[in-house]
């Protein structure tokens, strides 16, 4: 497996890759694909009564959160390289900030701010309609067991 | 365990004598790269195992409401098809904060496939 270096091989476009929509568990939690740039990534988590963790409050658990920055970050990373490489998560770090709202999309942004061979070092913010009032924040690492390149 | 999140990733409930064992079944709504877990969902299981031994800590002391500030998760090792466990350790019982770490494995509680740190705003 080489990958060739003209940019029309290497492009990474995660809205082709997924059809929009994802398999698995993010499939199951109903996430979504919502925009992206050169190193960074957005997934919409849209608001579902299968997510909640508080019935009393209807507010979803905080699991789905994390589900969702972990996609997002591992999508970032992917952007970064505009090439899809099998990585996995080594660690992940969340701050909760406030809980999120019931019955409003929650949008997780997932940048790569630095890559080196076998490592990636991602950060993000969650929020659930204004990008100034973040839910939560995310920092942590993945591990190409390849090599990014 | 009824909260609609635990059903989603098919939790079942082991009591036990300081913190219950939660076990996820392998199953196509907790998988994220092919026949692997999804990170997410190993994170899930991990915080719903905190919460439970924090909560069983909280209920020898009548109750309280609590409030997640954060989490950190190491993943040590892929998660394969097969069930997952997970338990809680409460490390510290503040009046106001608690710390719990929380260990997931799948063959022997000795190999973990994961394990997390998790801090608690307790609301008395």
């Amino acid at each position: 497996m080489t990958d060739s270096d003209t940019p029309a091989a290497r492009a990474f476009d995660p809205k082709l890759l997924f059809g929009g929509r994802f398999g698995g568990h993010g499939g199951r939690l109903g996430i979504v694909y919502h925009d992206h740039g050169d190193d960074w990534a957005e997934l919409a988590l849209p608001y579902h009564s299968d997510l909640i963790g508080d019935e009393a409050s209807g507010v979803i658990a905080s699991g789905p959160i994390l589900a969702l920055m972990d996609m997002a970050t591992s999508v970032g990373v992917w952007r970064k390289l505009d090439a899809f490489k099998g990585h996995a998560t080594l660690d992940l770090r969340i701050d909760y900030l406030r809980p999120a709202r019931p019955g409003q999309t929650v949008i997780g942004r997932g940048e790569c701010y630095r890559i080196t061979r076998s490592i990636a070092f991602v950060r993000g913010q969650a929020h659930d309609g204004d990008p100034n009032d973040p839910l939560a924040h995310v920092a942590g690492t993945f591990m190409a067991v390849e090599g990014y390149w | 365990m009824v909260i609609p999140y635990a059903r989603l990733l098919g939790l079942e409930v082991e009591p036990g004598e300081t913190a219950p064992t939660y076990v996820m079944p392998f199953a196509i709504d907790v998988v994220g790269r092919p026949s692997f877990l999804h990170g997410g969902a190993i994170g899930g299981l991990l915080e719903m195992a905190a919460v439970g031994a924090l909560k069983q800590a909280l209920e020898a002391e009548g109750g309280a409401r609590i409030k997640p500030i954060n989490l950190t998760v190491d993943y040590m090792r892929g998660g394969r098809d097969k069930p997952t466990r997970a338990r809680g350790t409460v490390t510290r019982l503040g009046t106001r904060v608690a710390n719990v770490e929380a260990v997931a494995w799948q063959d022997e509680p000795e190999r973990p496939i994961a394990a997390a740190r998790m801090n608690y705003l307790i609301v008395r």
